[in-house]
């Protein structure tokens, strides 16, 4: 049993991997931003699946501490570009909000 | 019993590494950003709902069980808000979304 878990969690981290090349390729900031998330929720399963192979139990606060990061991550991406789409607004424009 | 939950196991984790392969497909593979989004969050979610599902079985006490619930129920919000926020970060040309 524990094998086919390691093998899963194999099989997830490469396919987090793979996503990942989504960050090379963009083309918008958000792209990369998905494949970050991607690797938020991949990671939780992969740390959820070795925690149950090993009979580790501390491996569940790690993948709680994770979805609380990955979504943080999201939440503060959005926060910096609407930022900077405000201050591009800002200097283009002429002064009308 | 044991042998029909080591199955159950097995069964679900499986189908939770084969939607993290789909999500994977749908972010490299989709034309444009909106798509990409929706992959992602669906087959992602799914995919640790899946795998969280499969391990319940393998938990030995309660209190654990509802922590990889409330894991994945925290996944499943964030990554709702999560993409609704990308979403909206993202410019809106051409085609409607």
């Amino acid at each position: 049993m524990a094998e086919f878990l390691f093998g899963a969690a194999t099989f997830i981290l490469g396919m987090v991997a793979l996503g990942l090349a989504r960050v090379l390729r963009g083309p918008a900031d958000a792209d990369r931003m998905m494949a970050a998330q991607l690797l938020g929720t991949g990671g939780i399963a992969a740390v959820l699946l070795l925690g149950a192979a090993t009979g580790e139990a501390a491996t569940v606060d790690v993948a709680l501490t994770l979805a609380l990061l990955a979504a943080f991550a999201s939440f503060a991406f959005v926060k910096a570009h609407s930022a900077h789409a405000r201050d591009e607004s800002r200097t283009d424009g002429d002064g009308a909000p | 019993m044991s042998i029909v939950l080591e199955w159950w196991t097995v069964i679900a984790v499986a189908a939770g590494a084969f939607f993290f392969l789909a999500g994977t497909v749908g972010l490299l593979r989709f034309p444009d950003a909106f798509t990409r989004l929706h992959a992602l969050t669906k087959a992602d979610n799914l995919g640790l709902g899946l795998v969280v599902l499969g391990l319940l079985p393998m938990i030995v006490s309660v209190s654990a069980g509802l922590m990889l619930v409330c894991i994945w129920l925290l996944v499943l919000l964030s990554g709702a808000t999560a993409s609704q926020l990308i979403a909206r970060t993202l410019p809106r040309r051409g085609t409607p979304p």
